[in-house]
């Protein structure tokens, strides 16, 4: 299997032949972040015009097909479009709030995406907590959602927000419980180790019943975190307009819109890194002929692949049902997620402690 | 009908009735109120449901007519009241403590004609705004655009209504009255907004997600098409029925057509008759289209829409291809139909019959039994059959809480008695009832399609009509069924080629007063739930 690790060494090792230590760090962290930004700006881009194209086919369309070929550019020009808009100032809002609500909104995904083990020794940084990290970060993003409702000035922004941080933090909840599930088999929070330990046999299946629980759990959490449909109440157009991003145009709109998006890449990354092997190829014990030609597929396209394919469900989501009310969806999250959640997390305690799994 | 005339003038010897098709009594104004109130309440009478309220002014006085009908014998009658005082503040006392709807058609009625009823808890304008000067149904109404100038300043708003009352001494004393508390957190849901499904504003005072209170605040693209239909002649007033509820042009092209011919005699050919009927059935399975998908489209089910357009789309063909246009056909007229049948017109009714059970059976299966749906609509919205009849609820909204309120069966018209399909009518009284009932009534219109499509007679599809119509003195009331419900027509003609007074009274008014009785105590969320289960077409409130 390719390994990224000796093409980010051979890159450290010349810069660090050719400038003293700390200008290595500082020329690699610009690289990195330079990169990322790049990578983010595109996946946002690629994810637009997927869910476009994904929508189109439930609804018997053909989605954009005019920009370049099949439609691909529609994105970009969309994109351009929105930074030439003009950003229309407000009265009677609170300013430093709202210019700032955007931008944590995007920072915190932009946080999130950088642990993700992109592929073979293809990752930021990977350190000891990563996971713990990555919900860490993740949920700056309610903070964000509720400036900006707060901060408008706005009653249907201010009713936006505020179903935002209740649905925000139950959610976080049935997350942080079903990534407990499988921080447990997996014995370590480090990202890497996560995906180390699957590479005999992804988690979904090597955790059998508590797995695809936990998955389960995860996905709808996970659609519901991203405030995307059937959840999708904090922005419930036919309700609240466009919920707690109402009062925002031009580029600061387009944050909230990109963050949207790559939140979604971000859940379905996290996904397959916990429950399908990040970018490990899939791997069966003792099928060895199989495992090697696996291999030969890279491992970015495998996490790529596995997200995409997350996202289509998630997706698939959205375009098919209705949107839940307010108590029903804080009644899902307390009284059914949150209790199969906790038996499921002692189920798995038990299967590992009595080594049940494969 | 007789009997009828009898039972009322047995127990009401000092009113005058007249009329043969739908009797009209006389009653003067003191008495009206115990009058109303024994109509209502008599056993053998129980005229339980108001169908409108027509203001009238005969220029030497004002007046009002009341239209009843009995849900139980399905009969009609008219009241006539004559308004009490000086031109300058006529009143009349209000029905609306016995009959909810009556607040409602009470304040147009004082809107167009300054008419006050006493002790109606709300009685400020409806339509026009509250700076409005004069009274414009009125046959004096100065129309100088000086004097109601087109306004470049925001419309002043109030939080106050009024209520007058006659004091002991016999003066008329007006109170007000607040309609939100000063510390309440009051919504403006409208009037642009997706939920609303058009110009239409819902003031609505939360607490947190709870709804306490609505008020409904409609007259945005009020048009005053009564008051224009009275300086047109007769065939020119038709155009306006494809411009209230859209989605029922045809239902109410043909209501208009009907009565006029009635009013003027014309016997039409069976073959328009039969083609009438056509298009009115084609159009309710193209409504009801366009409300599965537009209300699943609010519930956040978007690709619910582009299923249910699929069928309207091809609706909309046919329609294209017989009167020329999508949207408003002005197809029905006076004789008849404009134009014959295009000639492929039965192979594509025929194509759409087929495609339709599979359409019906995809949304079942997408949306209806979806466990997020049932939670959404079922029990949200509860409307009793008692509150539906006295708020005016009718068509598949009030046939889902049990009230068998189709006019096709109750007042039959046109070939509709001999037509073999059957009235939805559910008992849930929820959301999801008139949900279902509306995809019911989806497959009993294609019924009567399959009866009609194969048995379309030869024959002349217009009749002769003289250029410049005349009708005879005297008035007509007729009630047909629209997309939507109900839709009553009256009629006072002077014997000239144009109306006295054209009153339409269109079933989505009460059906959006309504929504303030219904959501109380529910969730925002639920306001779009049960304002698009309700199914109300804004330019149908706002005629």
């Amino acid at each position: 299997m390719q390994d990224f690790s000796l093409i980010t060494s051979w890159i450290d090792n010349s810069l660090r032949s050719l400038m003293p230590g700390w200008l290595t760090v500082t020329v690699e962290c610009l690289l990195i972040g330079v990169g990322l930004l790049l990578v983010y700006s595109l996946l946002a881009l690629f994810y637009i015009y997927y869910e476009r194209k994904l929508c189109a086919a439930f609804q018997c369309r053909l989605g954009p097909n005019r920009v370049g070929p099949f439609g691909l550019l529609q994105s970009f020009a969309d994109m351009f479009k929105m930074l030439i808009k003009e950003i229309i100032h407000l009265d009677h809002i609170d300013r430093f709030l709202f210019g700032l609500a955007p931008y944590l909104v995007i920072a915190a995904s932009v946080m999130a995406f950088a642990v993700l083990p992109w592929g073979n020794g293809l990752q930021v940084i990977d350190f000891n907590i990563g996971i713990f990290f990555l919900i860490a970060v993740s949920s700056i993003g309610v903070l964000g959602i509720l400036l900006a409702g707060w901060s408008s000035n706005n009653k249907f922004t201010l009713i936006g927000s505020l179903r935002s941080g209740a649905q925000m933090v139950s959610y976080e909840l049935s997350i942080g419980l079903s990534v407990l599930t499988m921080v447990c088999l997996a014995g370590t929070m480090s990202v890497g180790g996560i995906v180390a330990e699957q590479e005999n046999l992804w988690f979904i299946f090597k955790g059998h019943i508590p797995a695809i629980i936990a998955f389960v759990i995860y996905m709808i959490a996970g659609t519901a975190e991203t405030n995307r449909g059937p959840f999708d109440l904090p922005e419930a157009e036919s309700e609240l307009t466009a919920g707690y991003h109402t009062e925002y145009s031009g580029i600061h709109f387009g944050f909230f819109y990109l963050a949207e998006y790559l939140n979604l890449f971000v859940v379905s990354g996290v996904a397959a890194l916990l429950f399908f092997g990040g970018w490990m190829p899939l791997h069966f014990p003792g099928w060895d002929a199989f495992n090697h030609i696996m291999d030969y597929i890279p491992s970015v396209v495998w996490f790529l692949g596995k997200a995409f394919v997350l996202s289509f469900i998630i997706i698939w989501f959205k375009w098919t049902f209705p949107r839940l009310r307010i108590d029903q969806l804080l009644a899902l999250e307390w009284k059914y997620l949150l209790p199969i959640n906790l038996v499921n997390l002692v189920l798995m305690v038990l299967i590992i402690v009595f080594n049940w799994h494969f | 009908m007789a009997n009828i005339t009898e039972k009322l003038s047995k127990l009401f010897p000092q009113a005058t009735i007249e009329g043969e098709n739908t009797p009209v009594m006389t009653v003067p104004a003191a008495q009206w109120h115990d009058v109303a109130r024994t109509l209502r309440d008599n056993v053998e009478l129980k005229f339980d449901y108001l169908v409108t309220i027509v203001g009238m002014d005969w220029t030497e006085n004002l007046g009002c007519i009341y239209y009843l009908m009995s849900t139980d014998a399905d009969i009609i009658i008219g009241v006539k009241v004559l308004a009490e005082g000086e031109r300058s503040m006529p009143v009349l006392p209000s029905v609306a403590d016995l009959w909810n709807v009556a607040v409602t058609y009470e304040r147009e009625v004082y809107d167009f004609f300054g008419i006050v009823f006493l002790n109606n808890p709300d009685m400020r304008r409806l339509f026009l705004n509250i700076d409005w000067k004069g009274f414009p149904l009125r046959k004096d109404y100065d129309e100088d655009p000086a004097l109601n100038p087109v306004s470049t300043e925001s419309e002043r708003q109030t939080d106050f209504t009024d209520v007058y009352t006659r004091s002991d001494d016999g003066k008329i004393v007006k109170t007000p009255r607040r309609i939100f508390e000063k510390e309440e957190f009051v919504v403006n849901i409208g009037p642009q907004h997706p939920a609303t499904h058009g110009v239409l504003r819902f003031r609505t005072a939360v607490d947190g997600e709870t709804i306490k209170k609505i008020d409904v605040y409609c007259g945005y693209i009020h048009r005053g098409i009564e008051k224009l239909c009275e300086t047109l002649t007769y065939p020119q007033t038709l155009h306006f029925m494809d411009r209230m509820d859209y989605f029922s042009a045809q239902n109410y092209h043909h209501a208009l057509c009907m009565l006029y011919e009635k009013a003027a005699g014309i016997e039409i050919s069976r073959r328009a008759q039969v083609i009438r009927v056509m298009m009115d059935e084609l159009s309710r399975i193209a409504s009801h289209c366009l409300f599965i998908g537009t209300y699943c489209m609010d519930l956040g089910a978007t690709t619910m829409l582009f299923y249910t357009l699929r069928v309207r789309e091809q609706i909309l063909d046919i329609m294209e291809k017989t009167c020329g246009a999508r949207m408003t056909f002005n197809y029905d007229c006076i004789g008849g139909v404009m134009q014959d049948l295009a000639p492929d017109f039965q192979d594509d009714v025929k194509a759409l019959l087929k495609v339709l059970p599979a359409n019906l059976k995809e949304y079942n299966d997408i949306f209806t039994g979806n466990v997020i749906a049932r939670n959404r609509l079922e029990g949200v919205g509860h409307l009793t059959r008692e509150d539906a009849i006295s708020y005016g609820i009718t068509g598949p909204s009030g046939r889902a809480s049990g009230w068998a309120c189709d006019m096709r069966k109750l007042q039959p018209y046109s070939i509709y008695p001999e037509l073999d399909f059957e009235e939805v009518v559910m008992t849930e009284g929820d959301s999801m009832a008139r949900f279902k009932c509306r995809m019911k009534e989806i497959e009993e219109s294609a019924k009567i399609l399959e009866q009609l499509v194969d048995n379309i007679p030869d024959g002349e599809y217009c009749v002769k009509v003289p250029k410049m119509l005349k009708l005879p003195a005297g008035s007509w009331f007729q009630v047909t069924e629209g997309c939507r419900g109900a839709f009553g027509i009256y009629l006072e003609s002077d014997g000239s080629t144009k109306p006295y007074r054209l009153k339409l009274a269109t079933p989505c008014l009460p059906q959006a007063c309504v929504v303030d009785h219904i959501t109380r105590g529910q969730k925002i969320a639920d306001l779009i739930t049960i304002g698009g289960s309700l199914d109300y077409i804004v330019p149908d409130i706002d005629r």
